[in-house]
């Protein structure tokens, strides 16, 4: 090789030159990220389906993906950290990203940004529809998409960019942050929104309106309502740059590669051949894994009575994407492998893809000690159901049935492995560090103290990253070679291998008295739970409890099986179950209420669940039961939209009919009555930085913000004096996982009391009274006390182990009270409540539905930070919208983003949120989890809108054009 | 060499004659590797000016194979082009308009092309080029079947040519997909209907695609349609009318979903074209 040879390709990269010598064919995005550095650039599935990757190439954006690296010779190419660091277009988006919640997880922004900047230099004052044209190459799972229009289009605008850090801001909202709060009503305008009058409200796009109708919460008065007010994310600024380090981009230069053999079958006994002899016929790779290198247990999983998944299986393959091997060496050695000749042999087996064959008698066991497959049963029975339906004055029954529904966010699995001393570190993208270690514990064969999970930012989870996906392989490789060692899952094997949404059949039955009132509700769920455990346990417990919906439901019974199949393991997916049980429920509500002739609305409310009646478990909350509080709520919007819908619908000509429904929903916060404690930890430094260990990981939700609000505001000091140390095993305390919408409300008790207890410490410190002000600076801490000013001498004091001046470490557990045989007892400390409106537009000649618009009313007890209780909101409804209509993951068949469709820009109608606040004694301020509520009413309240649009009653998920048409009696 | 970038159309001939692979937009190249490596030996014909640039010839227009669908949606075209810039602003997203190509698209021979149904209703057909060699071939002639065209070894698609429409030809094009941007279509239709002197249909070219292996015409309804009265609703009822289509069940729809919405998205496409033709 001539090595004074100029390299092959040169161009110009965010306003400098960049050369380098790609491979042939290499993506302008591979070039970028791994040659040139530019990990700002992120990738979400390498075929153009996600656009996360848009880069502008000469001023016109491109997927980076799809541009092969060698024709951006002498062009100009710009990424979101060039032109949010340059361009003023595009820092002005940067700033009305953050002031608008419209980067959420962070993994889609880049692109969002690039693409909006190449929208905004071209048309300098769009209208919303110029956006989503622009935009809907670019998917977002987290927000819902509206923010981000609407934050493109005040960046359109003259004002100037708001401030990168919170500032001072009245509660609740008209402060110089609270832009999202100003947002004119309609101001996004573009699509049609129907008339969804509420009380006090606007139509359209209106922020999110606060409803408090118990009054404000219980506990100490805020001192600085941090707590209540809509500040930006704290970690949103390099969200919006690019800057963000998810779990592809922390490997060190010249780590390994490692890439997973899968099974391409179902199911398939499988044989090795001459492993060592193909290796060695390739120069660069390390080393190959199978099954007999794992030194400790060959299993995981989340429950500890069913951890049943192999690291890789050892002869059988369970489900197409089972790993079987895994090949480690030289990057540039393993990017170029081609697997298919990896010296396996398959020998595919019949494998059973559905609940209904799996229970046959005849069916093949995937685990001897689970006959019939069947993996567990979940129960709950009070009074005498069956009694109750045969009084009943009108019953409705229903045979439900929903499919695989893949989490998609943009982020893919990623991280690295490597050893420091004899410590084996992690770094990769999880919902729940603590966990992940513990795993690998047994996987490994090691004590805790020598394996350490430094997690990266999650982009998107909702679930599937609480399971383990490349920790164990990358540990085992590092720990074999010595090396660092990195891996990302391509797109299809992570669509491929990891969790899914659980499958449901269901059948269900309910009945009414002459009154409207409940008389007894029988459910059975069959849960397809896939080739593994995984969270299918939780999900065969939750459903049970939560399957009456948020009603008084005297006569109840409720059993559920989580069945093996040979397919993906289904795990956790925002809900756990509870969206499947609630779409077959409100929707039976719904034919309920049309045999008794009554509204829906007043159907639901007959039967709300309210404080002093007991749940369908026998609990009963003397406080904090915000349901009826939500349906009430929807009340105006309700009325309104039905009214406007039927004249629309008389005065139709053509095929479009339209449609108003809506659905409610509970949710218990934290796990199942078993204990799920978490410990947050907080430190004054000797030089008087306040530093907080917050281990609840932020997967776009918000917890860094969040718990870092109520902590500042417990221990009183602005949000900006303090300083955040993540989720790293080594560093921080355990806060349990992001699951169950605990966060908010258990680790946020934890930061409530960790705040408190320094404060004590500080105050004491000081002998200041309890009134003193803490008042951080640059030169260390004082407390103001009346006229008095005390420096506190931190450096004169001896740190502690962890060389903190002072510190605090508090733990809570949510009180429950353990399930009877029957299901009786208390599941929970706390349950949320939601209610939803969608109301759509139904082509009944091609059974396509437009969903035209949402109004959801969530009780979330007290809002720490209403910006993002309304980003839940609007995520999450995007993503009950495309459970709704169109996502269906088909092993071997849906495997990528254009065969699985999930919601894009376009798709995703103005959404009015209204937040209750109806305070739970359990809560911080008040606060209740929200997390899984904001999907578990969408998909029934669009099914309810399409049946109230043209009659169509749909019994399973999704609703597809052709579904819509069978159900109107139009095909076969 | 990260990519090869040839000159001229003859260089390019001569490494494709050699067995290298043309490439244009690359926008299906990628997705196809799944986690394969790229091929080695790419040929960027995007450079290529022979290849690029709408143009009137004599008998008609000329596309080069290399224009891309953003280019093509701006361009300025006649009324019998609206239906081929409409699909051309339905492809994909911003980002794949901007890097797909018109001879990328009928290269690849999806079934879901969008480019081939209006272009199929234009009567367009395509240039071949080979070392020394040139050949013209109607589009319907040219593709064979799902991922198969008539393309040899050593060819490469050149350009696209359109015969000059009727006078007052208007066109329309329909995509039915699950979701609004990035959507692989259930079915779609173009047409392309004009008028004659005493208000009644001349002529009409109707394609579909998504419901057979290729796109096809559907010449027995063509023909039915002509002489009924300009602007007319509904569509004349004779099931042999669809018989070139052959809908399968998939994910995105049944055969029988497929078989009701194509006559529904044939009406509402004619009447969006002579829609246009009323003002």
């Amino acid at each position: 090789m001539d090595r004074v040879a100029a390299p092959a390709l040169s161009f110009r990269l965010n306003g400098a030159g960049a050369s380098c010598d790609p491979a042939p064919g290499e993506r302008l995005s591979h070039v970028l990220r791994e040659r040139l550095g530019a990990r700002d650039v992120k990738v979400g599935c390498d075929a153009g389906d996600c656009g996360a990757c848009t880069v502008l190439v000469d001023g016109a954006p491109f997927c980076a993906c799809l541009f092969p690296a060698g024709r951006a010779k002498g062009a100009t190419v710009e990424t979101v950290a060039g032109l949010t660091a340059r361009d003023p277009v595009a820092m002005r988006l940067a700033a009305s990203f953050q002031d608008h919640g419209a980067a959420q997880c962070g993994i889609c922004t880049p692109g969002m940004i690039v693409a909006a900047t190449a929208l905004l230099r071209a048309v300098p004052a769009p209208g919303a529809a110029q956006v989503e044209d622009a935009l809907g190459g670019v998917l977002c799972r987290c927000t819902g998409y509206r923010r981000i229009i609407d934050a493109v289009l005040a960046a359109a605008g003259t004002a100037p960019p708001a401030s990168l850090h919170p500032g001072p801001s009245t509660p609740g909202g008209s402060g110089g942050q609270a832009a999202p709060r100003l947002a004119a009503p309609g101001g996004s305008g573009g699509q049609a929104a129907p008339r969804l009058a509420a009380p006090g409200g606007s139509g359209g796009q209106a922020a999110p309106r606060l409803a408090a109708p118990g009054g404000s919460a219980g506990q100490a008065a805020p001192r600085l309502a941090i707590v209540g007010r809509p500040v930006r994310r704290i970690d949103g600024a390099a969200k919006v740059t690019g800057a963000e380090a998810f779990g592809d981009d922390v490997a060190p230069p010249g780590a390994l590669l490692l890439r997973v053999v899968r099974s391409p079958h179902p199911r398939a006994r499988f044989a090795f051949g001459d492993l060592e002899a193909w290796r060695a016929a390739r120069p660069g790779i390390a080393c190959i894994l199978t099954a007999r290198d794992v030194p400790g247990r060959n299993a995981f999983g989340v429950i500890p009575a069913f951890v049943d998944q192999p690291v890789f299986a050892a002869a059988e393959a369970l489900y197409r994407g089972d790993a079987v091997a895994a090949v480690v060496g030289r990057d540039e050695v393993i990017r170029a492998l081609d697997l298919a000749d990896f010296p396996v042999s398959w020998e595919p087996l019949p494998a059973l893809a559905d609940t209904p064959e799996a229970t046959l008698p005849d069916a093949p066991v995937l685990f001897p000690d689970r006959p019939g497959n069947v993996m567990c049963r979940g129960f709950v029975r009070r009074g005498d159901a069956a009694a109750a339906l045969a009084r009943a004055a009108v019953t409705a029954e229903a045979t439900f049935v929903t499919t695989f529904v893949e989490h998609a966010y943009i982020e893919p699995e990623a991280g690295f492995a490597r050893l420091e001393g004899d410590v084996v570190e992690v770094h990769a993208c999880t919902q729940a560090p603590v966990m992940d270690r513990e795993s690998l514990e047994a996987i490994l064969d090691l004590p805790p103290g020598r394996i350490r999970i430094v997690p990266t930012a999650v982009g998107g989870g909702f679930g599937s990253k609480l399971d383990l996906s490349v920790q164990p392989f990358l540990a085992l490789a590092a720990l074999r070679t010595g090396q660092a060692v990195r891996m990302c899952y391509s797109r299809s094997e992570s669509m491929q291998a990891t969790t899914k949404r659980h499958p449901a059949r269901i059948r269900i039955r309910a009945g009414a008295d002459r009154d409207g009132r409940l008389c007894g509700l029988s459910f059975e769920g069959d849960f397809n739970t896939g080739a593994y455990a995984s969270w299918g346990p939780t999900v065969a417990n939750r459903v049970p409890v939560h399957a009456s919906g948020p009603y008084v439901v005297d006569d109840y019974l409720a059993q559920t099986r989580a069945i093996h199949t040979h397919n993906p393991p289904a795990g956790a997916f925002r809900g756990f179950g509870v969206p499947q049980a609630a779409a077959a429920q409100e929707t039976l509500f719904d034919e309920l209420a049309l045999r008794l002739g009554m509204d829906p609305l007043d159907f639901r409310l007959r039967n709300v669940l309210e404080n002093g009646r007991p749940t369908v478990c026998g609990q009963v909350f003397d406080q904090g039961v915000g349901i009826g509080a939500c349906l009430r709520a929807l009340a105006p919007a309700w009325r309104a939209a039905r009214a406007d819908c039927a004249a629309f619908n008389a005065a139709a000509a053509g095929p479009l009919r339209r449609g108003a429904g809506l659905a409610a929903g509970w949710y218990g916060c934290g796990n199942t009555v078993i204990p799920n404690p978490s410990t947050i930890r907080a430190g004054v430094t000797p030089a008087g930085r306040i530093v907080l260990h917050q281990g609840a990981m932020d997967i776009g939700q918000g917890a860094n913000t969040v718990i870092a609000q109520i902590f500042a505001e417990a221990l009183g000091v602005p949000l900006e004096a303090v300083t955040l140390v993540g989720g790293d095993t080594f560093l921080t305390p355990d806060a349990g996982k992001t699951s169950a919408s605990r966060q908010t409300f258990v680790s946020g008790n934890a930061a409530r009391l960790a705040g408190l207890a320094l404060r004590a410490r500080i105050l004491r410190l000081a002998n200041a009274g309890e009134a003193a002000v803490i008042l951080p600076g640059p030169s260390g801490l004082a407390v103001i006390d009346g006229a008095a000013r005390h420096d506190l001498p931190l450096a004169a004091l001896p740190p502690d182990a962890l060389g903190y001046a002072l510190s605090a470490e508090e733990t809570w557990d949510p009180p429950t009270r353990p399930l009877d045989a029957d299901g009786q007892g208390q599941p929970y400390a706390q349950f949320g409540y939601c209610a939803q409106m969608a109301v759509v537009e139904v082509d009944t000649a091609l059974g396509t539905v437009r969903p035209l618009g949402f109004t959801a009313a969530h009780d979330v007890g007290r809002a720490i930070n209403p910006m993002l209780v309304e980003g839940q909101v609007q995520g999450g409804i995007a993503q009950g919208l495309g459970m709704a209509l169109m996502e269906d993951y088909v092993p071997g068949r849906t495997e990528n983003l254009h065969d699985y469709l999930i919601p894009t820009i376009g798709d995703m109608p103005p959404v009015e949120t209204i937040i209750i606040e109806e305070p739970d004694a359990h809560g911080p301020w008040g606060a209740k989890g929200l997390g899984e509520h904001v999907l578990i009413p969408t998909a029934p309240a669009i099914l309810n809108a399409i049946r109230h649009a043209c009659g169509a009653r749909l019994t399973a998920l999704p609703a597809t054009p052709t579904r819509i048409l069978q159900a109107l009696g139009r095909i076969p | 060499m990260p990519l090869a970038a040839p000159q001229d159309l003859e260089e390019a001939l001569a490494l494709v004659a050699g067995g290298a692979r043309p490439v244009a937009g690359c926008t299906d190249l990628y997705p196809a590797l799944g986690d394969r490596p790229a091929p080695s030996d790419l040929v960027d014909l995007t450079s290529l000016a022979a290849l690029r640039g709408i143009g009137r010839s004599r008998a008609g227009w000329r596309i080069g194979a290399a224009t891309t669908w953003a280019a093509l949606a701006r361009a300025p075209l006649p009324p019998a082009f609206d239906g081929l810039r409409a699909a051309a602003r339905e492809v994909g997203s911003v980002q794949v308009q901007n890097a797909g190509t018109l001879g990328g698209n009928l290269a690849n021979a999806s079934p879901a092309a969008d480019g081939v149904p209006p272009l199929l209703a234009l009567d367009a057909r395509v240039v071949l080029r080979a070392r020394g060699a040139t050949r013209r071939l109607a589009l319907a002639d040219f593709l064979l079947g799902p991922r198969r065209t008539a393309l040899r070894p050593g060819e490469i698609i050149a350009a696209v040519e359109v015969p000059a429409p009727p006078p007052d030809a208007r066109s329309a094009f329909l995509k039915l997909g699950q979701r609004r941007y990035l959507v692989i279509s259930v079915a779609m239709v173009a047409v392309l209907v004009w008028p004659d002197a005493a208000g009644r249909i001349a002529g009409a070219r109707i394609a579909v695609g998504a419901c057979s292996p290729v796109a096809r015409r559907l010449p027995a309804l063509e023909a039915a349609l002509a002489g009924r009265p300009w602007g007319a609703s509904g569509l004349p009822e004779d099931p042999a009318h669809w018989a070139p289509l052959a809908p399968i069940d998939d994910v995105r729809g049944s055969a029988a979903y497929r078989a009701h919405a194509v006559p529904e998205l044939v009406a509402r496409a004619l009447a969006a074209a002579m829609g246009q033709n009323r003002g």
